[in-house]
């Protein structure tokens, strides 16, 4: 496979430095509002973007990302505004993928979602609630549509179980930096270290890192040792307290230079 | 029929069950998978268990005869199974028993729960206090409303309840809390789930501490009557009360096996939390099933006057026991449910939970069409003495 996010992991590699990667919910602070967002990001050096699938049900997800879904679904975000999301990333130059609890894959159609991303320019599909005992329909249809599948692996992932997780993942492995639900903490666990040592004994897949990065000094730290760096809540966090839209993606610029900055200092 | 490879080694029923879960939640699930695995086979485990329901519970639950309740349902004989009058007061605590005992196996200090109608939350923090645990009960504000009494109890029990403001503020919200509270600390805390759904083990592993109200039913009504009833009956909001009064009746392919889902307004208007007549097969919490949910697979808000049974999903079991044939499912209303209480109250000088009372507005029906000489089993699974503010509210008794 050889996605746009396959490139620019290797982009980054070849810089010697690890990939910003940003997520914001399709649909968030509004459907037009965020290809504006996007469109900010990729100006500000965010190397690759996750697209979220606002769901009503979201149990990896805390207050923050919570409260950013519930106002995209009531501004009536679906699969549609999340597609023509995907299309608008890819065409302003950032490789782009979907970050979707399964149910909304599987009421789709589990092969037709893997042809829609592909159609749509979306490099592969973050899936944090299928394990992999369930993922066998979506390994065929994803490999046929050509898209990246990225499973999550957690520090709880026993050992025997963490290579059969890893040979699963393409694009990246999402590595979850400590127990728990999305949301922007103050320190980054000791754990994410060793969690990607033992990660890169199992696969030569490049390993991104999330779950609670929010500053340059966090990304820093994770870039000395992770191929990529997942900030989302810090984010959306900035657009739900901005007086204003203006505000809030002039904010949203300066976290994400300041990141960028941060993932070229860690090494 | 056999059933012997239902559900398969990671708890799928056909295409239901598995597990859909955080990649950080496989470990305790297996975990817990092992301990309940090696409790079945463990007869010191057993006899605690078996000593508990002896002394504790008040098991064996005893069987009624509704002669004058069975007046108004076509003249059928009605044997009603009174886990009512377990202690705590429905058939929850078996369940509860069981996972507390395997939460000290596996050296876990800290439980949490959801609930709906509180009666799980209220067993749980009974077996908290019985085994000296830290329990935490998620329940939807809403249910903290309509169900005030139990919020109280649980608290008088030392259990400490956080009111759910998410979404509907219903049992969902609460499963989805309680989920967050596990993927944090799994290391030191089981979740006492109180439903057959949820990821693999839990169907299988609630299922099997509750079946015991089918084995118990089963000898019973042959002892009264000399042969096995025509029907058995249950409401369903996640399906435990159900699949626990129905599976050791599975095999006995002669008895029909009758779960009644909450209609809520009528399956018709949409606000209803009949899952398997008016929903369709999805994942939710953990597990595939049947759930209400819109085109882009969002769960839709469920809607009941029985908060036990105001759920958008429903445990896979059933929705394999459906789709096979082997149960059917029907929806009950409000109304119904109410007459049906209403009707148990007056005739028989017993108080059914409104949860309990969809299954007997159930029998009303049941025992119309299958005429005076069927014999009825109903899963009484609940007392109603938390439902008695929403009674008395339904029926315009001053309080
Ligand atoms: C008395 C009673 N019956 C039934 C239920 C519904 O649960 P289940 O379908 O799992 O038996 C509840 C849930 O709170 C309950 O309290």
């Amino acid at each position: 496979m050889n996605t746009p996010l396959d490139r620019v992991l290797v982009k980054a590699k070849s810089e010697n430095r690890a990939a910003l990667i940003a997520y914001i919910p399709a649909g968030f602070p509004s459907i037009e509002g965020c290809k504006r967002v996007i469109k900010v990001l990729a100006d500000s050096g965010v190397d690759a973007l996750e697209i979220g699938f606002p769901y009503s049900d979201p149990v990896m997800d805390g207050p923050t990302i919570q409260e950013a879904a519930d106002i995209s679904l009531r501004a009536g975000t679906g699969a549609a505004e999340v597609f023509e999301t995907v299309k608008f990333a890819h065409e302003a130059g950032l490789p782009t993928v979907v970050m979707t609890y399964w149910n909304p894959i599987e009421k789709f159609g589990v092969e037709a979602f893997a042809k829609e991303m592909a159609r749509n320019g979306g490099s592969g599909v973050i899936t944090p609630d299928l394990t992999i005992e369930e993922s066998r329909e979506w390994k065929s249809a994803t490999t046929s549509a050509g898209i990246n599948t990225i499973f999550v692996v957690a520090p709880s992932t026993a050992e025997k179980r963490l290579g059969d997780v890893t040979a699963q993942c393409s694009g990246f492995v999402y590595a979850a930096s400590l127990m728990g639900v999305t949301g922007a903490r103050t320190t980054i666990s000791s754990g994410a270290k060793d969690l990607v040592a033992r990660i890169r004994t199992t696969t030569q897949t490049p390993v991104a890192v999330g779950l609670g990065v929010s500053t340059r000094e966090q990304a820093k730290d994770v870039a000395g040792f992770a191929d990529g760096v997942i900030v989302g809540s810090a984010f959306i966090k900035i657009l739900l307290n901005a007086g204003d839209e203006e505000t809030g993606l002039k904010e949203v610029s300066e976290l994400a230079r300041e990141l960028a900055l941060g993932v070229r200092e860690g090494r | 029929m056999s059933t012997d490879e239902i559900p398969d080694q990671i708890g799928h029923f056909g295409p239901y069950g598995g597990r859909f879960v955080p990649e950080a939640l496989i470990g305790a699930l297996e975990e817990l998978d092992l301990a309940h695995q090696s409790a079945l086979a463990d007869p010191l485990f057993q006899a605690e268990l078996a000593h508990l329901h002896a002394t504790y519970t008040g098991r064996p639950s005893i069987l009624t005869e509704a002669k004058r309740f069975a007046e108004h349902a076509g003249g059928a004989r009605i044997l009603l199974k009174r886990e009512d009058l377990n202690h705590t007061g429905s058939h929850k605590i078996n369940n509860v028993l069981g996972q507390a005992l395997l939460t000290k196996r596996m050296g876990k200090k800290r439980i949490i729960a959801e609930t709906g109608a509180g009666q799980h939350g209220v067993a749980s923090a009974t077996a908290a206090a019985l085994f000296g645990l830290e329990c935490v009960v998620y329940m939807g504000e809403e249910d903290t409303r309509r169900q005030s009494l139990n919020v109280a109890r649980m608290k008088i029990l030392g259990a400490e309840v956080i009111p759910v403001t998410a979404g509907s503020r219903t049992l969902k919200d609460a499963i989805n809390e309680a989920m967050r509270d596990w993927v944090t600390n799994v290391d030191t805390t089981h979740y006492l789930l109180g439903t057959v759904a949820g990821p693999h083990p839990f169907p299988t592993m609630v299922r099997d501490f509750h079946k015991i109200i089918g084995e118990e039913a089963k000898r019973q009504v042959l002892e009264l009557v000399g042969r096995l009833p025509d029907a058995v009956l249950a409401c369903i909001g996640g399906g435990s009360n159900a699949i626990g009064i129905f599976h050791d009746f599975i095999p006995d392919t002669q008895v029909r096996l009758i779960g009644f889902e909450a209609g809520g307004d009528g399956v018709e208007t949409g606000r209803h939390a009949a899952t398997i007549t008016g929903g369709s097969p999805g994942v939710l919490h953990g597990t595939r099933s049947y759930v209400l949910q819109d085109a882009n697979g969002q769960t839709i808000e469920s809607h009941s006057i029985s908060a036990g049974l105001d759920y958008p999903g429903v445990g896979p079991e059933h929705a394999y026991l459906h789709d096979i044939g082997r149960a059917e499912y029907r929806a009950i209303t409000d109304a119904q449910a109410m007459e049906a209480f209403d009707l148990l109250s007056k005739t028989e000088g017993i108080i059914p939970a409104i949860e309990s009372a969809h299954a007997l507005a159930g029998a009303m029906i049941v025992g119309k069409e299958l005429g005076p000489d069927a014999i009825l089993l109903i899963n009484l699974s609940g007392r109603g003495d938390k439902d008695v503010e929403t009674a008395a509210h339904y029926f315009g008794i001053p309080l």
